[in-house]
């Protein structure tokens, strides 16, 4: 078991370093010369220059890496070129918006999928397995933002019941649990959580059909064991892998949310990152793309581990 | 199979010579059919599922009405009046009404068919190939070559897939090509998993070593043996992409990442008419319904395929 979290844990390096290499690489596969994400485009010829020593882009690109490498690691994510602030007070706000846009989303879906899922499991080729497997279905294909938008139309423009807009009353930005913010969170929240849901669903129905046709729920039966007894059997044998399936998807939504949040004008790194791309803001988006890439590599570390962990069925060496 | 059971049914019933007579006529017929072939089984498991014909019907009709939707169009999909803009569905001449520019909607949801099937279709299809190679090269090949490909797989595993198609087509800029290419560079590595998978599998059996001992090349074993055996399971699984590949790239020209204006695409439209929800919020929808209902049936139909191969990837 250490010994797998030692490999586990040194495993996760070079894919953290590799995935930093993309992130460096997407500046240099966008067109143009990467000095100008750095300089606006009517600098002087020698500020330039100047800036391309500094920045020591006048060097090879792995040296450049080298370098980049470096300022990542001690927490310098660059400057933003549209606001002039440093990239890391705007994605850190952004950051934590979009995680609780997230994990309440991860939530309801975890929530209605298990169920769901939990149902059409036990109860196979009934009504209610077909309604879920469709229900299960519609989430996977619906496009978001779509659904994003029908959403207002009902509830916002006919009901007039929820937002449309924003995060907060009047565009502010501080967050509270209370009913003026969280009735802006429910839309997105929905929106997203289909996704989850449709997955979530077809995995646990997947798991609990397995579980309910192996021989020692048999046995089980046949001792005379109620039905919550053999319930709490199955919930036992299927949280492992649901809890991996639903831990990766938190992290999609992490990175999946940049549609749902322009639909809802979420102040999220989705919102972020549409911003950067069409202001050309180069440094910005390269690190979103990274935090939010990192964040989903310790996530399946994590995973991986608290899969581990609960399941002594999994012997990894 | 069911006149089969039915003989045996009778048979049954009589004297015992005839009994085993009977039997022997079952297993004639059932031996029959197995030499009808694994793609005639396919077949006449698919034609038993109702729900995976319709999808497929569905699928083709659209397929039809963008192929031909010069023909069948009603009006012009560039041609906008500023007298009739954002009609409501059921206006005459214009019967799913017309957009924020006053072109008509019907026309330019068949034409936006076109650029959305496309772009969802494409980097499935080159996925598929690039996947396949790589993926069946890496299994087959096994030690050094698997190492390099699958760790280089691993890295982009490690990126959401929305966020990977994203931070590609940003970086690129807009544009129907780079939207292509990014969605291309999303969809290969879990295609490369998937070969590789049924690949390693499919090496080690008899008849690979077979081949091998008779003298075939390394060509020969996996153009005849590897590739016959694991192409179904891999098609199986590309044509569960294309519904997610159909919802990212529309959600890329949502964003403004893809197909840029005035040429008609459904995530385009959806954008287009985003401000139009409080005028006409039907009219607003329908490209949204267009996307849906591609991906719904290609999800649909994936899975009738699925368990109609009897794949399980």
């Amino acid at each position: 078991m250490l010994t797998y979290l030692i490999r586990r844990v040194l495993y996760a390096i070079p894919i953290a370093l590799s995935v930093g290499l993309v992130c460096f690489m997407l500046v240099h596969i966008a067109p143009g010369d990467p000095i100008n994400a750095i300089v606006p485009a009517d600098a002087p010829q020698e500020l330039v220059d100047q800036i391309r020593r500094d920045y020591g882009l006048d060097k090879p690109l792995p040296i450049q890496f080298g370098i980049w490498l470096g300022r990542v690691v001690l927490g310098d994510l660059g400057t933003s070129l549209a606001t002039g602030r440093p990239v890391w007070s705007d994605l850190s706000v952004a950051i934590v918006n979009t995680l609780r846009l997230a994990v309440t989303a991860a939530l309801i879906g975890f929530v209605l999928g298990c169920v769901l899922g939990g149902l059409a499991g036990s109860f196979q080729g009934t009504v209610i397995d077909k309604l879920a497997v469709g229900l299960a279905v519609t989430g996977v294909s619906v496009p978001h933002y779509w659904l994003g938008m029908v959403m207002v139309i009902l509830f916002s423009v006919t009901l007039n019941w929820l937002p449309a807009m924003g995060a907060g009353p009047g565009g502010s930005s501080d967050w509270a649990w209370d009913w003026q913010h969280v009735q802006h969170l429910i839309l997105p929240a929905v929106t997203l959580s289909v996704i989850p849901m449709g997955i979530v669903t077809r995995t646990v129905r997947g798991i609990v059909a397995e579980i309910l046709n192996q021989d020692f729920i048999q046995t089980l039966r046949g001792k005379g064991l109620t039905q919550r007894g053999i319930f709490l059997h199955v919930v036992k044998n299927a949280a492992p892998n649901t809890i991996a399936v639903i831990g990766l998807q938190l992290g999609y939504l992490m990175g999946g949310s940049i549609l749902v949040e322009t639909v809802f004008s979420w102040p999220g790194t989705g919102l972020l990152l549409n911003n950067a791309i069409f202001q050309r803001d180069l440094p910005v988006l390269q690190a979103t793309i990274l935090v939010l890439a990192m964040f989903f590599v310790a996530l399946n570390l994590i995973v991986d581990l608290v899969q581990t962990a609960l399941d002594p069925r999994i012997k990894r060496a | 199979m069911a006149d089969g059971a039915a003989s045996a049914k009778i048979g049954a019933a009589k004297p015992a010579g005839t009994a085993a007579a009977a039997e022997l006529a079952v297993q004639a017929r059932e031996a029959a059919l197995k030499s009808q072939g694994y793609w005639a089984g396919v077949w006449k498991r698919l034609r038993r599922d109702p729900v995976t014909i319709a999808c497929a019907a569905i699928l083709l009709a659209m397929l039809a009405a963008i192929v031909f939707a010069p023909l069948i169009a009603p009006h012009d999909p560039y041609q906008g009046s500023m007298l009739r803009r954002l009609r409501p569905v059921g206006t005459p001449n214009h019967p799913l009404g017309t957009d924020e520019l006053g072109r008509d909607m019907l026309t330019r949801l068949i034409f936006g068919g076109r650029l959305s099937w496309f772009m969802g279709i494409t980097p499935v299809f080159l996925a598929f190939v690039i996947g396949t190679g790589l993926g069946v090269l890496a299994g087959y090949a096994g030690g050094g070559v698997n190492m390099l490909i699958m760790r280089t797989t691993d890295v982009f595993y490690a990126f959401p897939s929305v966020l990977l198609a994203v931070a590609i087509s940003g970086a690129l800029g807009a544009g129907t090509v780079n939207a292509i290419l990014s969605l291309t560079l999303v969809f290969i590595p879990p295609v490369i998993r998937v070969a590789e998978s049924v690949t390693t599998g499919v090496r080690n059996l008899d008849f690979v070593d077979a081949a091998r001992a008779s003298g075939a090349g390394a060509f020969t074993i996996i153009r005849v043996h590897i590739l016959g055996n694991v192409l179904g399971p891999i098609f199986v699984y590309a044509t569960s992409l294309v519904s997610v590949s159909m919802i990212l790239a529309s959600g890329l020209s949502f964003l403004g990442l893809g197909v840029t204006p005035p040429e008609p695409e459904w995530g385009l439209m959806l954008n287009t008419l985003r401000t139009a929800i409080y005028v006409n919020p039907t009219v607003a929808m329908l490209p949204g319904l267009c996307i849906f209902a591609t991906s719904i049936c290609f999800n649909l139909l994936s899975d009738g395929l699925r368990q109609a191969m009897d794949v399980r990837a």
